[in-house]
């Protein structure tokens, strides 16, 4: 080994070699003070500079060139990520708006089932109208005059009918004669008659009392009628359910 | 025996007093760091070898931190910082190595 005794290089270390005389020595000299101040400065660095280590970011001892390429790729994963929040954003607004859509139509929907049920008498209804009573001691007011007055008020724009809280009128709702009584839609009505109607009650009452009407009619017949405008008629009967055999949806 | 005095003094006051190192010399200061310790080898390897000189190593210690430190902040200015910094750390861990090695042969004879 060429180095076994003598240092590697003796760059800076060819006056060590020089100074031969002089090492060794033992006592307290300036020298060897010097020597310890600069062994302290070591230690005092070296602590410093472990404590810097192990404290700091590790991005604070970094070098410039590392910085600017962590800044780039920040930067990049960045606008990454803000390409993937306005994607984001876009679908959440696609969303909203599909929602929104979905429940008006849903509010629609319901709103025509209501509306529906009413018309067909699947459920009860409630609201202001006229309640017309329909006395014939003598038996001779039948199937036609009933549909007469059931007719006379649907032109008035009545919205529910039902006669003696038992019957529903509705669209095809039948009348017929029969011994006794009147058969609407199968279920036999006897004198006193009490129809219900919800409408405007001003309009219906007006309809049922005119000249030459309904009233006239039911007079000639020997009956007697008493038609009383209320602000709030309870439609409590169901229509007969009527689910169709033959029709289907036209398209 | 005040040398080894002088680093534990050296130790004990960068423990007590926690200093930061300021941020202008934050890149250079490790490289300084093991620059001295390569004189600090190199002065002990003399000193069993019997050619110590405490002017010497003064002179090669205070060297050898400014030249180091010279470089790495000649390799900032250059843009190469990170390479020669490198460069820098890798010789004289070579020298810190070998120095070690002659210690190890004075020492244990092997």
């Amino acid at each position: 080994m060429p180095d076994h005794a003598r240092p590697p290089d003796g760059t800076d270390r060819p006056a060590e070699s020089a100074g031969v005389g002089a090492g060794r020595t033992r006592r307290p000299s300036r020298g060897s003070l010097l020597v310890a101040l600069l062994l302290a400065l070591l230690g005092f660095a070296m602590v410093v500079q472990l404590r810097t280590t192990a404290s700091s970011t590790p991005y604070a001892g970094a070098r410039r060139d590392d910085l600017v390429q962590l800044l780039d790729s920040l930067d990049s994963a960045s606008s990454r990520a803000e390409s993937q929040i306005s994607d984001l954003q876009a679908t959440q607004r696609q969303l909203e708006g599909s929602s929104t859509k979905t429940r008006s139509a849903l509010q629609q929907a319901r709103k025509e089932a209501t509306t529906l049920a009413i018309l067909s008498g699947s459920i009860g209804a409630t609201g202001p109208g006229v309640e017309i009573r329909i006395d014939d001691p003598a038996g001779q007011v039948g199937a036609a005059t009933m549909l007469n007055v059931v007719e006379e008020l649907r032109d008035a724009g009545a919205e529910a009918i039902q006669v003696n809280d038992s019957v529903r009128v509705v669209a095809q709702t039948y009348f017929a004669d029969t011994v006794n009584a009147i058969s609407i839609d199968g279920t036999p009505v006897t004198a006193p008659y009490t129809l219900k109607a919800v409408g405007d009650p001003q309009t219906l009452s007006v309809a049922a009392s005119f000249p030459g009407g309904l009233k006239d009619v039911v007079e000639s017949l020997g009956g007697s009628v008493s038609v009383t405008p209320m602000d709030r008629v309870d439609i409590t009967a169901l229509s007969v359910r009527r689910d169709p055999d033959y029709a289907v949806p036209a398209s | 025996m005040i040398a080894a005095l002088g680093l534990v003094v050296g130790i004990v006051l960068g423990i007590l007093l926690q200093p930061s190192v300021p941020l202008a010399l934050q890149p250079y200061l490790p490289i300084a760091v093991v620059a001295a310790l390569d004189a600090t080898f190199g002065a002990l390897r003399a000193y069993l070898d019997g050619v110590f000189d405490d002017r010497v190593f003064f002179v090669s210690f205070l060297s050898n931190v400014v030249i180091a430190a010279l470089i790495v902040y000649l390799g900032d200015r250059l843009g190469v910082g990170n390479q020669l910094s490198t460069g820098v750390v890798v010789v004289l861990g070579i020298r810190i190595f070998t120095n070690v090695a002659a210690i190890r042969r004075h020492i244990f004879h092997a």
